[in-house]
């Protein structure tokens, strides 16, 4: 049987996405340009054995999702900008309770409520750093409608085989773009569910990782009984604030990511086989640069494009060995203080050139943008784009 | 008849307690251990959840499931518990500053949505866990660790709260009337929608302290004194009612709780 074609909107794809991976429960706060995919789950939910909740704030929304994943659900949430703010506190319970969700953050202009709606790429180190201590996650970032479906299912198994929160960050763009794309059939991706307890009830260890570095979870209301906090706690989910136990709790936050990375850094690649100049993209920013690099071969200059689907943990083994041969290296994102190009710098260390092209008034990189910057940077004067 | 003990939901190896002597919170603790033997509760059906503060710190001691989560937040956490697994029993547990000062609309909603948890707050007109500041319901005039002149705000009612919020029950009470609480407690556990029960209790260690309650005998004293049976503070005047409060049974009605309106909002979808 064929797959199904269809028109669909990102945030929509996301809405149909996240169900087919499973999800039964979604708890949100109306927020533009995410509000879709609430009002999608508020209509299919309930049709499937699902939950939908329209919660008080944000903080009420991560919290029951929180609450309905250790209840056993695939549960989720969807915000923007200041909704996303507003998460992180919790979001920090997430990553230490060891609670798999997914936090879908259509990124708008800030900062504050800053150009409400309008598309933005400068969220990136507020997914990776804004919550208060020491913590990592996984972040995933779509440029087109398909991408929004994958990269969906890809965040709900990513969540429950590593027992953590994981963040879909689609700029306004993608998310409300509208494409047709070629829908999987049910069954044709991979679904995981998160690892259950075999071990008799009364030994079970609800923060004891197997070799995999993840710890089995139980559902409230099955055989295993258990406490989950948010307070340092030992192997057993009960408070302990031993010095001894807090490095190994730490550490092991760190450890079932770091020992995944290469399964979760997810990238693709285009022209880079013979390239002087490399790319480095995300999100909506994807397509422009991509238009852009054509351009510019057709005008003798070898661009290579590295489109990040994973901003966090940081692909720096990718961008580092595709960097390595080549002069420059472009970041074109949507902010100003150039999140991804500091990244990159770091990855490739000073002495190369970073050539940024930012925009941070609401609207789209455009191709010639960054054409312009990649022949003037290379002629060292200005070169008018065609078109 | 051998009276209920409780000690089976608590965990071997974790008492003594951290509260200070004097505190109300052991009480509180005993008393709901004993309503959950009474309604012969399992562990793994039961799931109590926590926020933060010396109340907060109660599931440290129960063999139950927890979730002891962040500062005003257990409610939304509970929602989510319940609303996914209906057939679970959850328990809420909070101080006044949890309850209804950083997490206050969380218990709005909570009561609005009339889900299916209760929410057992311990008042002891402070932040016991940070050193005694004031919190909503520090009432006027006292002083504690950040209003050193005396309270320039008012304070909030909790059961009145609850109330206009849409509680289907609502309970007051204090470590003073041990037997009470925990009959109250019972009452809020089977009630189906949002429950409360406000528990009244001292803090000699700041609150009573600050507030010539250094001892908690006295503060114990001072709580049967000030607290009259619902039936009898109703009656008092208007001019009469400020000196003391209401315990017992104050809010007991049966409005369908969120669950069964959504399986009626789910039904009707199915049908389209
Ligand atoms: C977001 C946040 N703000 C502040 C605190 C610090 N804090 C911990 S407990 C507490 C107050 C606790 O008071 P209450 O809820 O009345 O409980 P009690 O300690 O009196 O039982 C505060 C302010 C915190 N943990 N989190
Ligand atoms: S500080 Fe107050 S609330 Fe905290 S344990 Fe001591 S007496 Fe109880």
């Amino acid at each position: 049987m064929g797959r199904e074609i269809k028109l669909m909107q990102g945030n929509q794809a996301i809405s149909e996405a996240a169900i087919y991976a499973g999800a039964r429960f979604y708890a949100g706060y109306p927020i533009t340009p995410s509000s879709e995919i609430a009002e999608i789950c508020s209509r299919v939910l309930p049709t499937i054995g699902g939950i939908f909740l329209q919660m008080e704030d944000e903080i009420a929304s991560i919290a029951a999702v929180v609450g309905a994943s250790l209840a056993g659900a695939k549960a989720f949430t969807a915000t923007s900008g200041p909704g996303f703010s507003l998460m992180q506190e919790n979001l920090g319970l997430a990553v230490m309770g060891e609670v798999p969700c997914v936090i879908v953050n259509v990124q708008r202009a800030g900062p504050s409520t800053g150009l409400a709606t309008k598309p933005s790429q400068s969220d990136i180190m507020q997914l990776r750093w804004g919550r208060h201590g020491d913590q990592t996650v996984i972040a995933l970032c779509p440029a087109s409608v398909r991408e929004c479906f994958e990269l969906t299912v890809k965040a709900f198994n990513f969540a429950e085989k590593f027992r953590v929160p994981v963040i879909l960050a689609p700029d306004e763009i993608v998310g409300h773009m509208r494409e047709s794309f070629e829908v999987p059939r049910a069954g044709e991706l991979e679904i995981i569910d998160r690892k259950k307890p075999s071990c008799p009830p009364d030994q079970y260890l609800p923060f004891e990782a197997e070799v995999d570095g993840i710890a089995p979870l139980a559902a409230y209301g099955g055989d295993h009984v258990f406490h989950i906090t948010s307070s340092m706690h030992g192997p057993n989910g009960y408070a302990n604030n031993n010095p001894q136990n807090a490095s190994w709790r730490v550490e092991q936050l760190h450890r079932k990511i770091d020992l995944h990375r290469d399964e979760i850094c997810l990238t693709k690649t285009f022209d880079t086989e013979d390239m002087d100049v490399l790319m480095v993209t995300i999100g909506a920013t994807t397509r422009s640069g991509r238009a852009a690099a054509l351009e510019a071969r057709k005008r003798g200059v070898k661009v290579g494009v590295l489109q990040l689907l994973t901003l966090w943990p940081f692909p720096e083994k990718e961008v580092a060995a595709l960097a390595r041969d080549v002069d420059t290296v472009v970041v074109p994102e949507m902010n100003y203080s150039g999140q991804i190009a500091g990244e990159v710098q770091r990855v490739v260390g000073t002495e190369k050139e970073i050539l940024r092209v930012n925009r941070y008034n609401g609207t789209i990189i455009t191709p010639r943008d960054i054409l312009e910057s990649i022949l003037e940077s290379r002629s060292g004067q200005s070169v008018r784009a065609g078109g | 008849m051998t009276h209920a003990t409780g000690t089976k939901y608590l965990k071997n190896g974790m008492l003594p307690h951290m509260w200070c002597s004097g505190c109300g919170i052991g009480i509180l603790m005993g008393a709901m251990v004993r309503a959950f033997e009474e309604l012969e509760y399992t562990n793994h059906e039961t799931v109590v959840v926590t926020g933060i503060g010396c109340t907060g710190k109660l599931d440290d001691y129960l063999t139950t499931n927890a979730l002891h989560v962040t500062h005003g937040r257990a409610l939304p956490h509970a929602t989510g518990v319940k609303a996914f697994n209906p057939r679970l029993k959850v328990v809420v547990i909070m101080g006044d500053g949890d309850s209804v000062t950083i997490g206050g609309n969380h218990l709005i909603h909570a009561a609005r949505r009339n889900i299916d948890v209760t929410a057992i707050i311990l008042n002891n007109f402070n932040y016991g866990m940070t050193g005694g500041q004031a919190s909503g319901t520090t009432p006027e005039e006292c002083i504690t660790s950040t209003t050193s002149f005396g309270n320039p705000e008012r304070e909030i009612d909790i059961c009145a709260l609850a109330e206009v919020a849409g509680a289907n029950y609502v309970a007051r009470q204090t470590p003073y009337h041990g037997w009470e609480l925990k009959e109250n407690i019972k009452e809020a556990l089977n009630k189906k929608g949002f429950s409360l029960v406000e528990v009244v209790s001292p803090c000699p260690t700041h609150f009573g302290k600050n507030n010539e309650m250094l001892e908690a005998r006295e503060m114990l004293l001072w709580l049967q004194e000030k607290s009259l049976p619902v039936e009898k503070y109703r009656k008092l005047g208007v001019g009469e009612k400020k000196d003391y409060f209401a315990v017992g049974t104050l809010v007991d009605r049966n409005a369908p709780d969120f669950n069964t309106r959504y399986e009626e909002i789910r039904k009707r979808a199915l049908e389209l």
